[in-house]
């Protein structure tokens, strides 16, 4: 029991590692970018290229596939997305579904359609028990850099000079261009870094949520779960509710499991029936 | 001119529109081989006709508009497996279940901004996509529902191999359908939900009623999808997971995206050219119309809609302005 909830927690720290740049671009931004997932596969795939071809060690992949993404991220942001940052939301939809296609066709045409394998180093494998708790390494390393990203990203927008600009941007751009900020370029950084975040939880979900050409269209609601419900005032709020639905995934498939992901979106639907906009959104403002 | 005159004036029918059902039965007699692809542009214009119905004449942005076209779609297999075979009644009993299910969902919809509506669209889609593959010893899960038998319209007319009865079939249920849609959007209900659109606050402070309104035209509209899944079940007598998909919703969004949204005909010349790309692209390379579809909802978007999209509406007005015999 406790082992389930462990792997849920495990899953519930990727989970937000892979949607946290989506909060600040769907959260703070009020952009609908459906394509963030793509980013995140796009990371996977770099990552799995890398292993298997060209024999780059797995730890190596990790920043060079957030590195890879973030670039990518910061192209497409300042020829396209620049653009849709004042259109209506329909538009936005429109155009990110479009990216995902694009992104699906791209990958299932250079890389086949088959769910691609990452072949962990031999350290991060096998599992341990701690007071009857089975405990497997790589989830453990999992939370460990999950959770150091979330508290590194928290203390970034909390505390630095960077956050508080980028804070100030997105509550009225207009006022924080009249002080000097300049708006353009903190935003195209934050989506470069916000897709790179992506891009590095690819790499490291690849080997729990498999990786094929699908992936962005799979997991585009759970990237939406974790920013409407958990707001957008801290990145706690995203935190929990990462968590949340992590373990609420990881029991559901494990305890129904002929269920499948049917509880998870019951939920969901639950969830914003009762609080629209998230469960620990900020009151007030706006 | 009273609001009356105005709404008659509105409702009219002018030639470009009769031209356009002239067409369309002509089609049956222009391309005796291509019934079958007929068939699935009268399929495909319905279900964007019940999605323009929610985006552009109340402003819902929906992405999981497949749910009412798969709720349809199954319970006409099932129907017909089950109980009986005769497709009218399948039909009507497929649009009866689908408003129910949109009648339900039309209440979440109600709620919060145009993103919960994504997600809350999208949910339930998914929701019936995961029933459907779990509950397999009903529906068929991932193989399909197999074994699904029409027999005649009516006791009149049974389908063939060619499609043609199919296409007639879908045709008339595809106009009549539009007909009834004609009527709602000219009536002052119609109006009404227009201005809903455009601000529901001040639309609520002339004494509309928002949530009401929404409620009736989603549960309309959800009929519509449904009537269209169905029509798809019986005239390919077959159902699989497809039908709830999320490139399914997608696809009618897109459709109606290239005919424009919000005066009915949209999604009628939409699901036309996009059959004939579709059809036309997957001859080149099947794989990969994901691809192009995807490019060019790019390409749309950034040169804008209203300018690369507004053509279906414009030639119908600049046409009809060189007609002979109008009045006024």
């Amino acid at each position: 029991m406790l082992t389930i909830l462990f792997d849920g927690v495990a899953y519930g720290m990727l989970l937000f590692v892979l949607a946290c740049g989506l909060v600040v671009t769907l959260g703070l931004m009020n952009f609908v970018n459906l394509a963030h997932g793509a980013f995140a596969m796009a990371g996977g795939y770099v990552t799995v290229v890398l292993m298997t071809r060209y024999g780059v060690p797995f730890l190596a992949c990790l920043p060079i596939a957030f590195v890879a993404t973030a670039l990518i991220g910061a192209v497409l942001e300042r020829t396209l997305y620049m653009r849709m940052y004042d259109r209506s939301h329909l538009d936005q939809v429109l155009f990110t579904i479009g990216l995902v296609f694009i992104a699906v066709a791209i990958v299932h045409f250079l890389m086949g359609s088959q769910t691609q394998v990452i072949r962990l180093p031999s350290y991060l494998l096998g599992r341990f028990e701690v007071f009857g708790v089975g405990i497997g390494v790589y989830r453990l390393f999992l939370i460990v850099v999950c959770g150091a990203l979330a508290l590194v990203l928290q203390w970034i927008l909390a505390s630095t000079r960077f956050g508080s600009q980028l804070r100030a941007a997105v509550d009225d751009a207009r006022v924080a261009r009249g002080l000097g900020i300049r708006v353009s370029r903190i935003f195209a950084l934050t989506f470069a870094v916000g897709s790179g975040l992506a891009g590095l939880g690819g790499a490291l979900g690849a080997e729990i949520v498999g990786l094929d050409p699908t992936f962005p269209l799979k997991f585009m609601l759970y990237f939406l779960v974790v920013v409407t419900v958990g707001g957008t005032s801290s990145m706690t709020g995203p935190l929990l509710a990462a968590l949340l639905l992590g373990i609420t995934d990881v029991m559901g498939k494990y305890l129904f499991p002929a269920f499948g992901a049917f509880i998870i979106y019951t939920v969901m639907i639950a969830v914003l029936m009762i609080r629209p906009s998230g469960l620990f959104a900020r009151v007030g403002t706006r | 001119m009273t609001p009356a005159g105005f709404l008659l004036g509105k409702s009219r029918w002018t030639l470009p529109e009769l031209i356009f059902w002239a067409v369309a039965i002509g089609a049956y007699f222009a391309f005796p081989r291509r019934h079958l692809l007929l068939n699935e542009i009268a399929v495909l214009g319905l279900f964007a006709l019940s999605l323009d119905l929610i985006l552009g004449y109340a402003g819902i942005v929906s992405l999981g508009h497949a749910a009412f076209f798969g709720a349809g779609a199954y319970t006409a297999g099932l129907f017909a497996k089950h109980v009986m075979g005769e497709p009218v009644t399948g039909l009507i009993v497929s649009a009866g279940v689908s408003a129910i299910l949109g009648f339900a969902a039309s209440f979440m919809v109600l709620r919060g901004t145009d993103l919960t509506r994504l997600m809350v669209t999208l949910g339930v889609a998914l929701v019936l996509y995961e029933l459907a593959n779990h509950l397999d010893w009903i529906t068929g899960g991932a193989d399909g529902m197999l074994g699904v038998v029409m027999k005649p319209i009516l006791g009149l007319f049974a389908f063939n191999f060619r499609g043609s009865t199919a296409y007639l079939y879908s045709l008339t249920v595809l106009f009549l359908a539009f007909l009834l849609a004609r009527r709602v959007v000219h009536s002052p209900f119609g109006l009404s939900l227009r201005a809903v659109k455009e601000n529901q606050l001040r639309a609520s402070s002339v004494g509309i009623a928002p949530a009401r309104r929404i409620v009736a035209i989603y549960t309309l509209a959800a009929a519509y999808a449904g009537t269209a899944g169905a029509l798809l079940t019986q005239t390919t007598q077959f159902v699989s997971l497809e039908v709830l998909d999320f490139t399914r919703s997608a696809d009618a969004l897109l459709v109606l995206v290239i005919g424009g949204a919000g005066y009915l005909y949209g999604g009628l010349i939409g699901a036309i050219v996009f059959k004939l790309l579709k059809d036309a692209l997957s001859i080149a390379s099947p794989a990969y119309w994901l691809f192009w579809m995807g490019i060019f909802l790019v390409i749309l978007v950034l040169v804008g809609r209203d300018r690369l999209m507004g053509w279906p509406r414009a030639a119908a007005e600049r046409i009809a302005a060189y007609l002979p015999g109008r009045k006024r």
